[in-house]
């Protein structure tokens, strides 16, 4: 029986298109840009001029901050240029741009295909290794992944939770990797364990991965026992961290609350990859699982690509640009962005480049709203989208605050399930911003 | 280059749209039309019509010339408006009642407060109410149309029994005597679910309107909590009645099966407009509308009382929503 989180959430058509494509090595590209701001919090400061020569793995770009991560080059070859480039959405951002020559590595990473499985660093060297490969969350906020590991003071965590839901439609490159490295996604899972000094963890899985959960699920039952399986009903936002952790333990992060505060941490599986890569590989994050597709795509494929390779690049290789593609989206069409300037390069996160058409994409003229109720019946955290979207038109920051538009986790069950086409997220996004501005500048008590 | 589209996410939609639940709603209202049509032939048929594009009209004509908006008759909410307003009409009633009392349905309670969405009062109710206060002996004249209705129905004649029943009880009847004053009045339970309960042209059949609701649950373009809310709550009071004194108070099954309750707890308080927008509210609303609907019955000088109990239910939905709350994830966090 598969578990699920309690309120709201919708059933999109999951389009999975992809699935059955195996993870391919994606051509080194000639040039990369890679940005030096893949992660939330600071950006990182820029190690390496132009003229230099580095190789794959070098350190280019470190932490400016405790919440920042390191940046490592994803190829061997020489910087042409640091400075100002556009990012996805058009927004400047420092950016180191190599020219690729060969395909040289750091010589401290081991690239044998070997599983390592004893963990034999300390859970303080972990953390550190982890922090020195610029290791970020990847299943969308790429949060630094050492800052989740190092809990506040006061704070425990009991359970370690991985994340293998990928709840959003067409996205499979965490499908692909539970298949085809499950091992190794243990393995890391394991080392964050360490790490946190937690004795269980799980794994949730939508049911709609059954290879998935039978893969890993048999895995972990013969050689990891301290990790559970959890088979988690195929429903939108499964895999958001609040609804995720309520699914697999019942317990519920408070309004403004963090994850920890219910001793749960949770990371991507593709995270635990990576943190497997980087501890037992001694391997930077310089590398992403990334799902090219779209209905209007020549093809649907899942390729391991550097970062900092450029989208027009990445669609090349799926047949180009088709005639009926309106948008390129960044991730999957419930919370992905949407990609503005198609010349701007792959970071650490990005997980799915998706074509969308303009059948499938295009807004309908917005209607009246006829108070149906299903925007209240589909957010996940128990709101009133029909009423915060008409609070914050009206601009009513107290009624906004007193109607917790803080808690919206910004999933787009409320547009998506909107009859009138009424672009619910887009002015409570606008509010909750400004709400929490407010909040966050009152003195405190 | 090639333009892009830049916009916010989500970028898909679940494809729901209003014009697709307005389709929903005339489909689930199709078995109780058909079986009004199949007993009163010519009539029914007229009614709905004259409701349905009445309805239309009017709301196409006032949008386009008085509120100079685009007009919004294709959503198809006018004409859920007008066919449920005709299917809550006595079989007799001339095709002008109907002109009438969809002008006032569309006209007054809808766009004057400004069209779908803003309305308080649903607008087949208020036209309905409005007939039944302008045209009272219209309203209630239970005699079956002239040459078109078919011979089995003939049992179907005079008034309805909810009326007898009142009008015997108000006499000082008690209710075995009035059954053996009206031995056409069959009230076994297979008679009120399949037909020939008398009443208005919709009400005839409760197995087409059950019929209605199970294909709107399971379309889900409403939640059970409304409908089953007031149901239970007739049963259950009308229950408690009947157990007190069965000669004088009708009992539950003969309560929930008889006049509006079915076509007003499936298609009338389920109107999205004026209920609740909450499932708690919803109960609350539901629970409201079975208790008035109960006194009006039993006490009130109407035999009918769920469209006035709707009626003044919906004038309490702001309030509902502005104090009942969904179920919110998490708890607030001290010190947040």
């Amino acid at each position: 029986m598969s578990r699920t989180f309690s309120i709201g959430g919708v059933h999109p058509h999951d389009c999975k298109i992809s699935k059955d494509s195996p993870i391919e090595i994606f051509p080194v590209p000639e040039q990369v840009s890679i940005s030096m701001s893949q992660h939330l919090g600071a950006p990182a400061q820029p190690v390496v001029a132009k003229g230099d020569r580095v190789k794959a793995g070098q350190l280019i770009g470190r932490a400016g901050g405790f919440i920042s991560a390191n940046i490592h080059s994803s190829v061997s070859g020489t910087v042409v240029s640091v400075g100002e480039l556009p990012d996805m959405l058009g927004n400047p951002a420092v950016h180191v741009v190599i020219d690729t020559d060969g395909d040289e590595w750091m010589e401290d990473i081991d690239r044998t295909p070997d599983v390592v499985r004893d963990i034999s660093l300390s859970p303080q060297d972990i953390i550190k290794r982890i922090a020195d490969c610029g290791i970020v969350g990847l299943g969308g906020a790429s949060f630094p992944t050492h800052v989740k590991l190092s809990p506040p003071p006061g704070k425990k965590a009991e359970f370690l939770i991985i994340n293998g839901a990928e709840c959003e439609p067409y996205l499979t490159s965490d499908y692909r990797i539970m298949l085809e490295r499950p091992e190794e996604i243990l393995i890391g899972a394991k080392i964050m364990m360490k790490a946190l000094g937690v004795a269980k963890g799980f794994i949730g899985i939508e049911d709609n991965k059954p290879e998935a959960i039978r893969r890993i699920g048999e895995l972990a039952r013969a050689s990891y026992s301290e990790i559970e399986v959890v088979p988690l009903r195929k429903r939108y936002p499964q895999g958001g961290e609040k609804q995720l952790i309520d699914a697999v333990t019942g317990r519920k992060v408070p309004s403004m609350g963090l994850p920890i505060d219910t001793g749960v941490v949770v990371q991507n599986c593709g995270t635990a990859f990576a943190v497997y890569e980087a501890v037992q590989k001694n391997k930077p994050l310089f590398e992403s699982i990334v799902t090219v597709t779209g209905d209007c795509t020549g093809q649907q494929r899942n390729f391991l690509l550097r970062v900092g390779t450029r989208f027009d690049k990445m669609l090349e290789e799926v047949g180009g640009m088709p005639s009926e593609a309106v948008k390129l989206i960044s991730g999957g069409p419930m919370m992905g962005k949407a990609v503005s300037n198609i010349s701007a390069a792959s970071v650490k996160s990005t997980s799915a480049l998706l074509v969308l058409s303009e059948k499938q994409t295009a807004r309908r003229e917005e209607g009246n709203c006829i108070r149906c109720g299903k925007c209240a019946q589909a957010c996940p955290m128990g709101l009133e989208p029909f009423l915060l979207n008409r609070l914050a038109r009206l601009g009513w920051k107290d009624e906004l605050e007193k109607n917790k538009v803080y808690d919206c986790i910004e999933c787009g069950c409320c547009s998506y399930t909107c009859p009138a086409f009424i672009p619910l997220l887009d002015y409570i996004r606008l509010a909750k911003a400004d709400v929490l501005r407010i909040m966050r500048a009152r003195p405190k008590k | 280059m090639r333009k892009l589209l830049v916009s916010p996410a989500p970028h898909i939609h679940g494809n729901e749209n209003t014009r697709k639940i307005m389709r929903d709603v005339l489909i689930a209202l199709a078995p109780s039309v058909i079986v009004s049509v199949y007993f009163f032939g010519f009539k029914a048929i007229e009614l709905v019509l004259v409701g349905a594009v009445t309805c239309m009209g009017v709301e196409y004509l006032v949008q386009k010339y008085i509120m100079r908006v685009k007009p919004s008759v294709s959503d198809l909410s006018a004409a859920v408006t007008g066919v449920l307003l005709a299917l809550n009409l006595p079989p007799n009633a001339p095709w002008w009642v109907m002109l009438i009392g969809s002008i006032v349905a569309i006209g007054v309670a809808k766009l004057t407060f400004g069209g779908l969405g803003h309305n308080v009062f649903n607008p087949a109710l208020v036209g309905r109410v409005f007939l039944l206060v302008s045209f009272p002996a219209i309203m209630t004249d239970w005699t079956l149309p002239d040459g078109w209705f078919r011979p089995e129905v003939d049992a179907i004649s005079g008034a309805t029994p909810l009326s007898i029943i009142n009008e015997g009880l108000a006499s000082g009847l008690t209710l075995s005597q009035i059954m053996a004053n009206h031995p056409e009045i069959d009230l076994s339970w297979t008679q009120m679910l399949f037909a020939k309960t008398g009443g208005s042209i919709g009400e005839l059949s409760s197995f087409a309107l059950i019929l209605g609701f199970v294909y709107l649950l399971a379309r889900k373009v409403i939640r059970p909590h409304i409908t089953l809310s007031i149901l239970l709550t007739v049963a259950a009071l009308t229950f408690i009645f009947w157990q007190i004194n069965p000669d004088k108070y009708t009992d539950p099954l003969f309560n929930i099966l008889s006049g509006g309750v079915l076509i007003g707890s499936i298609f009338m308080a389920t109107d999205y407009v004026t209920s609740p927008m909450t499932a708690k509210g919803m109960v609350i609303y539901g629970v409201g509308i079975g208790l008035i609907t109960v006194l009006i019955r039993y006490f009130g000088s109407y035999p009918e009382g769920i469209s006035f109990a709707i009626l003044i239910m919906n004038s309490v939905v702001p309030l509902i929503n502005k104090y009942v709350k969904p179920r919110r994830f998490g708890k607030e966090v001290a010190n947040a």
